[in-house]
């Protein structure tokens, strides 16, 4: 939803702190429900996510998540899927260029990133989607990931 | 016999030689060799024709000749139809023109447009400009499919790539590299106006070596962006060319501000065309003395001049202007001005 999606950017420092204090249970979890249910586990766990998230940031369940890079604005809602934006078009208003009743995803992700701990993330550049991993999880993904990864 | 009467052969018998690549650069292109002799570089776009023939292209080229040092040949922009921009840059290479290729991530995903930038180093072309694109909605078919697979950024790093490691974004090898020299856009007048010399970083992190900007009307606007990439090295790192065009009325100036995103003109320059008895003469006056401001600013090494539907005026504006000092770039028409 818009409104909830404003309202995360702006409790971007929140938000993320809840993500990093959460991660690791979250992923102990995964970890352990894998054990039991193998991939079983991936339709109820893209389920939830796609819940949670799409409740809170308008997810579109790219399977590569980079909202805690992003300021918490989904950067798939960009009409133009721009991972690192944002574009020349943004309006003097801040709205988006293709969009004019939504605030460009792009001004959202430097604002709330602005806020965060580790905002600086926002400066790394995102490498070009993998369109293969479109609809699938990107929590369990976490769970694949060793801990030097990140 | 003396070289310069070789040269001047070679430039009659094929303009399109390519020019040996220096040391240190990473293209054969004039455009490269000007920029990083530290020299002002003055760079235009070409409209490319609703048209298949090349004769309407140097025609429109030959109206720039001996005034700049490359000419963008533009990808569709505004999501219209129009010759491909590697049509046209075939066209300019083929009459001795140093073209600056636009793409656009909207129409092509990563194969086609990796594909593209092999061809057109085959061809010659030498720069590259990388841009996200407009979106379809504001052309003339808004109900095409928008692409969208590369942004930008991911577009600069992928010939990147492919230059310096020679392989595809997949990995796999190429045989021979394409050589070309990466630029890309910034728009200094849009917001978030505190994030984006943090974007221009990124794009320089990502490779590009040039830069052209957005229309600029407003040079305080401009000068606070330019100090700032100046202050971050940024301007070390990558050559900044900044846009500039002539503006037609007080009406074009609104409906372009009201219609086009990201075109930010004061309403100064909007009250002195309105005042005007002459707007047009007015609009090409306020474009020269901008252009003579934006070369005293720190950081700065070039113009881009944009002039939509006053492409004849091209040449007196850059003229008038001073901004290439006593310095004569290439002309087709006069084999004596070498390719240097
Ligand atoms: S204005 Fe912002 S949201 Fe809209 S297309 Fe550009 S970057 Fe994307």
């Amino acid at each position: 939803m818009y409104k909830v999606r404003l309202w995360c950017i702006k409790r971007s420092r929140l938000l993320e702190t809840v993500y990093l204090v959460t991660k690791p249970a979250i992923v102990l979890g995964l970890n352990a429900a894998k054990k039991v249910f193998g991939r079983f586990l991936d339709r109820p766990v893209i389920v939830v996510e796609r819940s949670i998230k799409g409740f809170l940031f308008d997810c579109q369940m790219c399977g590569d998540c980079v909202l805690s890079k992003t300021g918490m604005s989904c950067p798939m809602n960009c009409p133009k899927n721009i991972r690192n934006g944002p574009c020349g078009g943004v309006r003097e208003n801040g709205m988006c260029e293709v969009k004019p009743d939504m605030l460009c995803v792009w001004v959202g992700a430097w604002d709330g990133a602005s806020r965060m701990k580790d905002g600086g993330g926002i400066g790394n550049l995102q490498p070009a989607l993998d369109h293969r991993s479109k609809g699938t999880s990107s929590w369990l993904k976490l769970t694949e990931k060793r801990s030097g990864d990140e | 016999m003396n070289k310069n009467v070789i040269e001047m052969d070679r430039d009659i018998i094929d303009p399109t030689a390519p020019l040996p690549k220096l040391e240190g650069h990473v293209s054969h292109t004039r455009f490269e060799r000007v920029l990083r002799a530290g020299q002002f570089a003055v760079t235009t776009e070409i409209a490319p024709p609703d048209s298949a023939d090349p004769a309407e292209v140097v025609r429109r080229a030959d109206l720039f000749s001996g005034v700049v040092d490359a000419i963008n040949a533009t990808d569709g922009s505004g999501a219209n139809c129009h010759m491909s921009s590697l049509g046209v840059c075939a066209i300019l290479t083929k009459n001795g023109y140093s073209p600056i290729i636009q793409m656009s991530c909207r129409d092509r995903n990563r194969i086609a447009i990796q594909g593209d930038v092999l061809g057109a180093a085959a061809i010659g072309v030498g720069s590259v400009l990388c841009l996200s694109g407009d979106d379809v909605s504001v052309g003339d078919h808004p109900e095409a499919k928008p692409v969208f697979d590369l942004d930008s950024i991911s577009l600069i790093k992928t010939i990147k790539t492919m230059r310096d490691k020679g392989q595809f974004l997949s990995g796999r090898k190429l045989d021979k590299p394409p050589s070309q020299f990466i630029g890309s856009t910034i728009n200094p007048f849009a917001p978030p106006l505190k994030n984006r010399v943090d974007q221009l970083a990124k794009k320089i992190d990502a490779g590009a070596e040039f830069i052209q900007t957005q229309y600029c009307f407003d040079i305080e606007m401009l000068q606070s962006f330019m100090t700032q990439a100046v202050d971050k090295g940024l301007t070390e790192r990558a050559f900044i060319l900044v846009g500039t065009g002539p503006l037609a009325s007080a009406r074009t100036a609104r409906w372009l501000r009201k219609n086009i995103p990201g075109i930010h003109i004061p309403d100064a320059i909007v009250d002195r065309l309105e005042g005007a008895e002459n707007p047009r003469l007015e609009g090409r006056k306020i474009c020269i003395e901008l252009m003579a401001r934006i070369k005293e600013i720190e950081g700065v090494k070039g113009v881009h001049v944009m002039a939509y539907k006053q492409e004849i005026h091209v040449k007196s504006i850059i003229l008038e202007s001073k901004v290439l000092g006593d310095r004569q770039p290439w002309a087709r028409s006069n084999p004596k001005v070498f390719r240097n």
